[in-house]
């Protein structure tokens, strides 16, 4: 496999999308690497690591008939390669509060002038309509303790925001 | 001393399940050492099992005593024949595996465990662990009966309760 892609796939979710695409890149001969996909919203997302001695017109070949079929949009875009490089999480964040906007960027922008590197990141908008609350996870890796994390995101939390912050002692054995 | 080369998933071997040890003499002394150099050499490891070399006898060494941040421990634990009596909480951890290399997930452990195993003499020892060094324990002992922590790998967004790790 020469090339690697990361193609995007987003459309309204329905049963069957992840197993039209990934067949139709398996038969048509390319190496499927990591992989995102998850529903957001009423949405479902896929982000996929495709490798292929092909051109990326190839790989848009191969999508674009299932990707019309399920009405998915498509984003290709020529990306390094699959290679085993997975920087381990050491401290575990989770946040959540009553939804209002600007929290995301507030939160994030706290922890990356710490040097906080988001490894994983998941948000849901839950509670009811009338007060939603948002609910926020991210597995990071830190140089910092979490002392020091705590301090930096203060000002989250004077707001009334919960915030939680852990270590990830990962155990080897 | 030598270090002994670790088999690493998908070798089958993995999921063999291991024997009691009966003899407890010189050649066990010897694998013993090798056992424990091979774990100290692995980046990071707390613990061994005989299986992850490829011996298949019921043999587990532990050593939570250094870990980056303290946590309780026993120090140093040779661990044979080992039957875990009691099982208390459950807790949702990190774990990775020298048989397992570039990969950690979370894994649901019991918080607390009694278990009894005999020592490089054949003495039968008593012990109470929790937290990182009961999980260190439990992942050597899943090793005894061909498990290994992808066996168990639970998302952290699951259920903590609704899911039957332990009979
Ligand atoms: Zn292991």
């Amino acid at each position: 496999m020469n090339n690697w892609y990361m193609v995007t796939l987003v459309g309204r979710d329905q049963k069957g999308i992840v197993s039209r695409v990934t067949k139709a890149l398996f038969e048509g001969g390319c190496n499927l690497g990591e992989a995102s996909m998850m529903r957001l919203g009423s949405n479902f997302g896929v982000m996929l690591m495709v490798g292929s001695d092909s051109a990326v017109s190839t790989i848009e070949s191969l999508i674009q008939p299932v990707a019309k079929s399920l009405g998915l949009m498509v984003h290709i875009d020529a990306v390094d390669g699959n290679k085993r490089d997975h920087p381990q999480p050491n401290v575990d964040i989770s946040v959540y509060g009553a939804d209002k906007a600007g929290i995301v960027a507030e939160v994030t922008g706290l922890l990356a002038e710490v040097g906080l590197n988001i490894i994983d990141m998941q948000t849901v908008v839950a509670g009811s309509e009338e007060r939603p609350i948002y609910i926020m996870q991210i597995d990071g890796h830190s140089d910092e303790s979490v002392d020091r994390l705590r301090a930096a995101i203060e000002p989250v939390i004077a707001q009334g925001i919960e915030v939680q912050i852990n270590d990830i002692e990962t155990m080897i054995g | 001393m030598a270090i002994l080369e670790i088999l690493e998933y998908p070798d089958e071997r993995l999921k063999q399940v291991s024997e009691r040890v009966t003899d407890f003499g010189d050649e066990l002394q010897l694998f013993l050492a090798d056992l424990e150099e091979t774990m100290r050499a692995g980046p990071g490891g707390v613990g061994i099992a005989a299986a992850q070399v490829g011996r298949f006898q019921r043999i587990a060494l532990v050593d939570c005593s250094v870990t980056r941040k303290p946590v309780p421990n026993h120090g140093f634990m040779v661990l044979i024949n080992p039957e875990i009596t009691q099982w208390e909480g459950m807790k949702v951890g990190r774990e990775g595996c020298m048989s397992v290399p570039d990969y950690t997930g979370n894994v649901i452990r019991a918080e607390k465990i009694s278990f009894s195993a005999q020592d490089a003499s054949g003495e039968t020892i008593e012990y109470e662990c929790e937290g990182y060094e009961a999980r260190a324990v439990q992942h050597e002992l899943d090793h005894l009966d061909g498990m290994i922590f992808l066996d168990r790998l639970v998302s952290r967004n699951k259920d903590l309760f609704r899911r039957k790790v332990y009979k």
